[in-house]
């Protein structure tokens, strides 16, 4: 079972409270991941990564373990804590301020 | 008896503010969709509780969501659980995907467009700035969208499809204003349903008489002296609204980036009615709903300095839809107002006497029930008003 955090205003559009809990079949990288999320919840299609390239969006990043992954390639398998569901896999909205 | 519905979307979320038609006492329902830009919401006209809007972000994109209850409830469409249960099987999460056509099928592959620096630049979608439901059909919605171009979609939003013979209009021409290159008014006409009207910064106005499919420039007569080095190209001018009364279709009223201008016969021409506006920039434009020759502007004192002249809030007044002009400002901030009025921040409901409504940046959405001559705050405070639509029910 694998956690994924998601920032405030996905987790609204979304409908869902507290972490999401994802079955992810065979690797576990960010790509695998992020398609069980899209199926579980289509609405959060093309506000993590674009549709069509699946690239991130360029405010998106990803943190775990006290990790940046965000430049990773998103075929890299995640860490083993995240892979047990230690750990969660946090997508974040980039710091914005003024 | 009738009510009133004001469909207000702000950066920071949307606004539904309801009145019976008496419009003196409003109740607040919001904000929904609190932090996103709500960029534009629209009633079908066929259908008024159905309600399209343009949820936009930096971070997280755009997202397409719609109402089938007036407002009290949304959703993205297509994204519900009776979708899992339809023949398409699982929800596809298509509402929000605006991809610009191009296949060979349709003869229109992806083209360039111009760039601020005069590079070419692919299109590359960005949000959707205005979304117009169909006259006739609840399920059938247009949207305009930056990087310049309109989409259909005729399953409740479910799935959009790019009008691609648009940018076959001189696109490689077209080049983004300062807030993008943004396609912002969609105009449809009942009498002549295959007549379509659309405008875009900074490339223009266009026309299509076939429901969309091939789209003519209709700029003649529109002069962009400090805008362009042909002041009177053919593409390329910074057109900021246009509107139409529904009883006179071939009569067109524009606020340019500078200059207001009136068109008699469908866009094929156009001349200036500035007249004696304190200054021709601006962002919207709105037509009487009852007297088609009277129109409305609010003068802003420039490009650069996006607050109105002398730190008066004006709204300006043609009753012959030309170039004379009288400002109204009974119950408007006539010292220290430096707000701006966006161009979808203005309308005007179906009521008898109708009343004209706009918002500012700074907050305020106003409201006249007597055409202008005075106007009284219907909501302060809020974040900057991006748009104002008018719902007449009843």
């Amino acid at each position: 079972m694998i956690r994924v955090v998601l920032p405030q205003h996905l987790r609204t559009l979304a409908r869902v409270r507290g972490e999401v809990t994802l079955d992810v079949a065979g690797l576990v990288t960010i790509e695998s991941v992020l398609d069980a999320l899209e199926n579980r919840y289509p609405m959060l299609q093309g506000t993590i990564r674009a549709h069509t390239t699946k690239r991130r969006r360029p405010f998106i990043r990803f943190f775990a373990c006290e990790q940046d992954l965000s430049y990773e390639p998103s075929n890299t398998p995640l860490p083993e804590a995240v892979m047990t569901g230690a750990e969660p896999l946090l997508i974040v909205g980039a710091m914005a301020g003024g | 008896m009738s009510s009133i519905r004001l469909l207000i979307g702000t950066r920071k979320g949307a606004f539904i503010i309801t009145s019976d038609g008496r419009r003196k006492q409003w109740a607040v329902d919001g904000p929904h969709f609190g932090g996103w830009e709500l960029y534009h919401l629209k009633g079908s006209p066929v259908d008024p509780d159905r309600i399209y809007a343009s949820q936009t972000s930096s971070w997280f994109g755009q997202v397409i969501q719609r109402s089938d209850d007036g407002g009290k409830t949304w959703n993205p469409p297509g994204t519900q659980p009776e979708d899992l249960m339809g023949p398409d099987g699982m929800p596809k999460g298509e509402s929000n995907m605006f991809l610009y056509d191009g296949s060979t099928e349709t003869g229109q592959p992806l083209t360039t467009h111009q760039h601020y620096d005069g590079s070419q630049r692919p299109w590359e979608f960005k949000r959707v700035w205005h979304l117009e439901p169909s006259l006739t059909d609840p399920d059938t919605v247009y949207a305009g969208v930056e990087d310049a171009a309109i989409f259909k979609s005729t399953d409740g939003g479910k799935k959009w499809k790019e009008l691609a013979g648009l940018r076959s209009a001189k696109g490689p021409l077209w080049q983004p204003g300062a807030g993008g290159m943004c396609l912002h008014t969609i105009l449809l006409n009942t009498g002549q349903p295959d007549r379509m009207f659309v405008a875009i910064s900074a490339a223009g106005s266009f026309r299509s008489d076939d429901a969309g499919q091939t789209w003519r420039p209709t700029n003649k007569g529109l002069m962009s002296k400090y805008e362009l080095p042909d002041p009177d190209a053919e593409v390329g001018h910074c057109v900021h609204c246009i509107a139409m009364h529904p009883s006179r279709p071939h009569v067109l009223f524009m606020q340019k980036h500078w200059d207001v201008l009136r068109s008699d016969d469908a866009g094929d021409s156009w001349h200036e009615i500035s007249g004696d506006l304190p200054s021709d920039f601006g962002f919207p434009i709105a037509v009487h709903a009852h007297e088609p020759n009277t129109v409305y502007v609010v003068p802003i004192k420039s490009d650069s300095e996006h607050y109105p002249p002398e730190g008066k809030l004006r709204v300006y007044r043609s009753t012959v839809g030309e170039n004379e002009w009288e400002a109204l400002t009974k119950g408007l901030p006539q010292q220290d107002c430096y707000v701006n009025i966006l161009r979808d921040a203005m309308a005007v409901d179906q009521l008898d006497p109708c009343s004209i409504y706009f918002g500012t940046t700074g907050g305020q959405v106003y409201g006249s029930s007597n055409g202008g001559d005075s106007w009284v705050p219907i909501m302060r405070d809020l974040p900057a008003v991006l748009s104002v639509e008018v719902q007449t029910l009843g």
